[in-house]
């Protein structure tokens, strides 16, 4: 029961930071410089008098008070309208052109996240239990290392190495210009170019949540129940595992989920350096092409990225920690 | 309600010397002393630290050297035939050697001398940025847990909607409205920067508002305004401290991604912009590493010697992590 409460307490503060994003976004695009009457119209190459200008201001609401405009712009939004692309794709419907490039910013920073999650937490751990060995010394120097590079440089580094010097991977893009690969030659085509960025991606976070790990869990090698256990007899694993892995794990959470919001703004200029045309390749186009529509719906989708990507981590942290349900 | 003095018993005839009463504001001067050398002592022992000191005192040297550095070097109507020996204007960039120790960019200017001139930008920045997210940082933190209740609550909600703005996006419209300025970009970084400082300053609020020389400073008559200027914030002070120099380094790591996505000042040099302009001109497709690798390198420098000053004062101001 509690459990629910809580979970619908989490829930009820994200849809409130939503209406917070969704109020923003509305503003934030209202004072973009360019009449959208305007851009409209030379995007589709027509010239319009000043009668049919106004007649196409007002059936796009643009005539309006503000307040009525805002109803509209939420009504729009529940139903998924984001109005058309401008620029960037002229007159294709926004979420259409979002949805194209979508999966392929989904699969690159949701794997290579699950990757330096995985690597930063399993290291971080033997760095804290076995602190100041070999292994501990060279992870902390390269993590601070990782963690003081900007994504684009670890990105230019990389590329410089593999496809100028090396000529292993290809230099940027999804797949193979030709276009005429199927099957699983299609597939190793995809991979082949989604490696580097994807390992940058993944190396560039791997130290963050490395430091994390490791300093949570020295914290919880300081408790008394810790002492405790190991003066139970308990084996110095099953204390690692039972104890101190468990209740570590729960700052590194949070973190992994407030780091959400960086690693999609890496993902930006990472995809920028690879030319992999996904969400942060988009909203770059958008961006430069003055794109507004567009421009707004990669830019809610990032800020309900992080929000979603905060929530399951409030969800998580309630279900493995008791505490936090009791105490709101 | 300004600060009481153990009234002083004026010197009378009896006394055999006249000795003058230590005023209130030279023992408050010997405290700090003291308090600043017993901090150097524990700083000086931290290794990692004192590395991130060195490295600073590198780059401020650099910076302060570029105030003095002759501008015309970054001009590209100042490139002959001899700054760019042994190369010829048909071979640029040109690869480390004779006079450009560090190799020159596309038009011939030495990198040695644009990432000498970018530093001062790029320190600049970061510094002040942070200044900026500092200040919104304790101003919210330290009102959020001094007055609690649904000031806290409107205060905090307000730190996780920004916490969930995208903040590279954001700032990306911000300079396409605004320009494409150093100090529109400053004030960027610092307004989208302080909501994790103001959490951690809430926090350590928290924990000095249950103290007791702050009730007896209220039982006295404190006011808000006198509480927290003179026992609050002093005692949050190093907290805020460390986190500043934490945030310099996120603040010198944003300027770079801005600037990388083309929206830094055109009209400025920063370690950023010398990428960018590496980058789009091709300099990983023309192998040019010398180009992309100086100004990289004094990034990962900057920002390592910030966290690790950062982590430093840390371990000093949390003794906990200390004694392990």
């Amino acid at each position: 029961m509690r459990t629910q409460r809580y979970i619908a307490g989490k829930i009820f503060q994200a849809l409130l930071t939503l209406l917070f994003i969704l109020t923003f976004n509305f503003f934030l695009f209202r004072i973009l410089p360019g009449d959208p009457v305007a851009v409209l119209t030379k995007t589709q190459g027509v010239e319009l008098s000043a009668e049919q200008q106004e007649e196409l201001a007002i059936e796009l609401g643009l005539r309006e008070p503000l307040p009525q405009q805002f109803v509209g712009y939420l009504g729009d939004m529940l139903q998924g309208d984001l109005g058309l692309s401008t620029l960037v794709d002229p007159g294709t419907p926004v979420t259409e052109v979002f949805l194209r490039d979508l999966p392929k910013t989904l699969i690159l920073v949701g794997t290579s996240t699950i990757a330096s999650i995985a690597l930063g937490i399993v290291l971080g751990i033997y760095g804290g239990w076995k602190r100041g060995r070999a292994l501990d010394m060279s992870s902390m120097t390269g993590s601070l290392f990782l963690y003081s590079m900007p994504e684009f440089v670890l990105g230019i580094l990389l590329l410089l190495l593999f496809t100028k010097y090396l000529h292993l991977f290809p230099s940027g893009g999804y797949s193979s210009v030709t276009g005429n690969l199927t099957g699983v030659a299609y597939v190793v085509d995809v991979v082949n170019h989604m490696f580097l960025p994807w390992l940058t991606l993944t190396l560039a976070y791997v130290g963050e949540y490395y430091l994390v790990m490791r300093s949570s869990l020295l914290d919880v090698l300081g408790e008394e129940y810790i002492t405790l256990a190991r003066a139970k007899g308990l084996r110095d694993k099953f204390v690692l595992r039972r104890h101190a892995v468990r209740n570590a794990l729960l700052p590194t959470v949070t973190l992994v989920a407030l780091s959400f919001g960086f690693v999609l703004g890496g993902a930006i200029t990472v995809e920028l350096v690879f030319s992999y045309p996904g969400v942060g390749k988009l909203s770059l186009d958008a961006l430069r092409k003055q794109d507004y529509p567009v421009l707004q719906g990669t830019f809610l989708f990032f800020s309900m990225a992080v929000l979603i990507a905060n929530l399951i981590a409030d969800i998580v942290y309630g279900y493995f920690d008791p505490r936090v349900r009791a105490m709101r | 309600m300004k600060t009481e003095r153990p009234p002083v018993s004026q010197p009378t005839e009896a006394d055999a010397i006249p000795v003058a009463p230590p005023s209130g504001r030279s023992i408050r001067w010997k405290r700090r002393r003291i308090a600043a050398t017993r901090f150097w002592h524990q700083f000086r022992r931290n290794k990692m630290g004192m590395v991130g000191l060195a490295i600073l005192l590198f780059f401020g040297a650099m910076a302060i050297y570029s105030l003095f550095a002759d501008p015309a070097s970054l001009s590209k109507i100042a490139v002959t035939e001899e700054s760019i020996a042994p190369c010829t204007f048909r071979d640029l960039p040109c690869a480390p050697s004779g006079n450009n120790i560090l190799g020159t960019d596309a038009d011939g200017r030495s990198v040695l001398s644009l990432v000498i001139h970018g530093s001062r930008m790029s320190l600049l920045v970061g510094l002040l940025a942070s200044v900026i997210a500092m200040v919104i940082g304790s101003f919210v933190g330290i009102v959020a847990g001094y007055v609690g209740r649904a000031t806290d609550s409107v205060l905090m909600r307000l730190s996780d909607f920004m916490l969930v703005i995208p903040w590279l996006a954001l700032a990306a419209i911000l300079a396409t409205i605004i320009g494409q300025n150093v100090w529109v970009i400053i004030g960027i970084i610092g307004f989208t920067s302080w909501p994790g400082a103001s959490r951690l300053i809430r926090a350590q609020t928290l924990s000095v508002k249950e103290r007791l020389f702050i009730e007896r400073s209220r039982a006295l008559g404190g006011s808000a305004w006198h509480v927290i200027s003179r026992h609050i914030l002093p005692n949050v002070m190093p907290v805020i401290m460390a986190n500043m120099i934490l945030t310099v380094a996120i603040a010198i790591l944003s300027e770079s991604a801005l600037s990388f996505l083309g929206l830094g000042d055109p009209l400025r040099v920063t370690w950023g912009t010398v990428i960018d302009e590496a980058f789009s001109r091709g300099a990983t497709s023309i192998g040019a590493w010398w180009w992309l690798l100086a100004p990289s390198f004094c990034i990962v420098a900057v920002v390592l010697a910030f966290t690790l000053v950062g982590y430093a004062l840390d371990e000093i101001i949390n003794p906990r992590i200390r004694e392990r």
